[in-house]
């Protein structure tokens, strides 16, 4: 399956228009369709590789969240992207689909503090557990004093 | 037949060590925080003192006693960072510090020295301090590089300790990102230089001596 196939495929599917780059495809999908579209890509364009996942912090715009998954036989990448809205950070997890979202999910929540409903276990997982804020949203004010240490 | 993708099955979370390091706080924070040496060994040479003609044989002894702590210096060994590889240079054959008397040693209960080398975060902070807890008096430290001195490169991160000053006491800091072997022996030659003036003044040195 080629990149354009596939795109013509996501749009058939969900109704939103894929951008192509090369092997690349980039999905801008709704945040209800989320793992939808995962499944979708799991299971119809066979991408059995989950890469990562991350978000973005727009700041008035919120949170984006993306997520990149990767067919390695037929060397097909889809880039997921979707935006959580103004102040929201409520967003589906993939865990059920990719085992490999577990530590990335935690590693969002962390950073971003986005939280993946239905996560088994949505914990801090490189700050301490008693660690203050998420320090990759924009918002957060870096040089404030932390005690005991600074 | 369809072959049905795996369930995950991941464990519960089993989360001690904060607990843990927290009980530690507490009682090192009960500890009363007196002076760095022995109280029986301050005793034994104040009455010595004080016997008439006495002050010459403590004062010999000090002496003899601060030349064996400068010449034996064991550091802990501890690396954080890119900083340590330097220190692994020093401790190694090419510079050869050991003929200064000091063995990187696998234990803080047998160390004099610990050198901090490298990026203290605010995580690793608690541990830092651990271990020098667990180190026996009297007991120096030497910040190494840039970030153990002041933070470095990552002062205006959200996760490093801008200087290292601020969880433990420092004698000296050697500069550099990261300080070359020559830098970390100089600053090993100060901390002697320092260690061979400890108890005749009472109390640490807060600057290197010069001279």
């Amino acid at each position: 399956m080629t990149p354009a196939e596939t795109a013509v495929r996501v749009r058939e599917r969900f109704g939103v228009e894929p951008a192509v780059d090369g092997a690349v495809v980039t999905a801008v999908v709704p945040v209800e369709r989320w793992p939808e579209v995962a499944e979708f890509a799991k299971h119809e364009l066979r991408c059995r590789y989950f890469n990562w996942l991350s978000a973005v912090d727009w700041k008035a715009d919120g949170l984006e969240v993306i997520c990149r998954l990767e067919n390695l036989d037929a060397g097909l990448v889809l880039v997921m992207k979707t935006r959580l809205g103004s102040g929201q950070t409520r967003c589906p997890t993939l865990t059920g689909l990719y085992r490999g979202a577990d530590w990335m999910e935690r590693e969002c929540y962390d950073m971003f503090g986005v939280v993946f409903e239905n996560h088994p276990d949505l914990r801090r997982i490189l700050l301490p557990q008693d660690w203050e804020g998420h320090p990759l949203r924009k918002d957060y004010a870096v040089d404030t004093p932390h005690p005991p240490y600074r | 037949m369809e072959v049905k993708p795996p369930v995950p099955q991941i464990p519960p979370p089993v989360w001690t060590e904060i607990k843990d390091l927290q009980e530690w706080e507490k009682y090192r924070q009960e500890r009363p925080d007196g002076d760095k040496t022995s109280n029986a060994l301050a005793a034994i040479a104040d009455a010595i003192h004080h016997l008439p003609g006495g002050w010459i044989m403590v004062t010999s002894t000090e002496k003899l006693f601060n030349w064996a702590r400068s010449s034996s210096i064991w550091p802990v060994t501890f690396g954080l960072a890119c900083c340590a590889i330097e220190m692994m240079a020093t401790f190694a054959s090419r510079f050869d510090v050991e003929r200064f008397g000091m063995v990187p040693w696998a234990s803080p209960r047998h160390s004099d020295l610990m050198i901090v080398s490298g990026t203290v975060t605010i995580k690793m902070a608690p541990m830092l301090k651990r271990i020098y807890d667990q180190m026996p008096d009297p007991k120096w430290v030497v910040s190494m590089g840039s970030c153990a001195n002041s933070g470095g490169p990552f002062r205006h991160g959200y996760h490093v300790v801008k200087g290292v000053d601020r969880v433990v006491p420092v004698d000296v800091y050697v500069p550099g990102c990261p300080p070359t072997p020559d830098s970390l022996m100089y600053g090993l030659l100060k901390l002697q230089e320092q260690v061979a003036e400890f108890q005749k003044t009472g109390r640490r040195l807060s600057s290197p001596q010069e001279g």
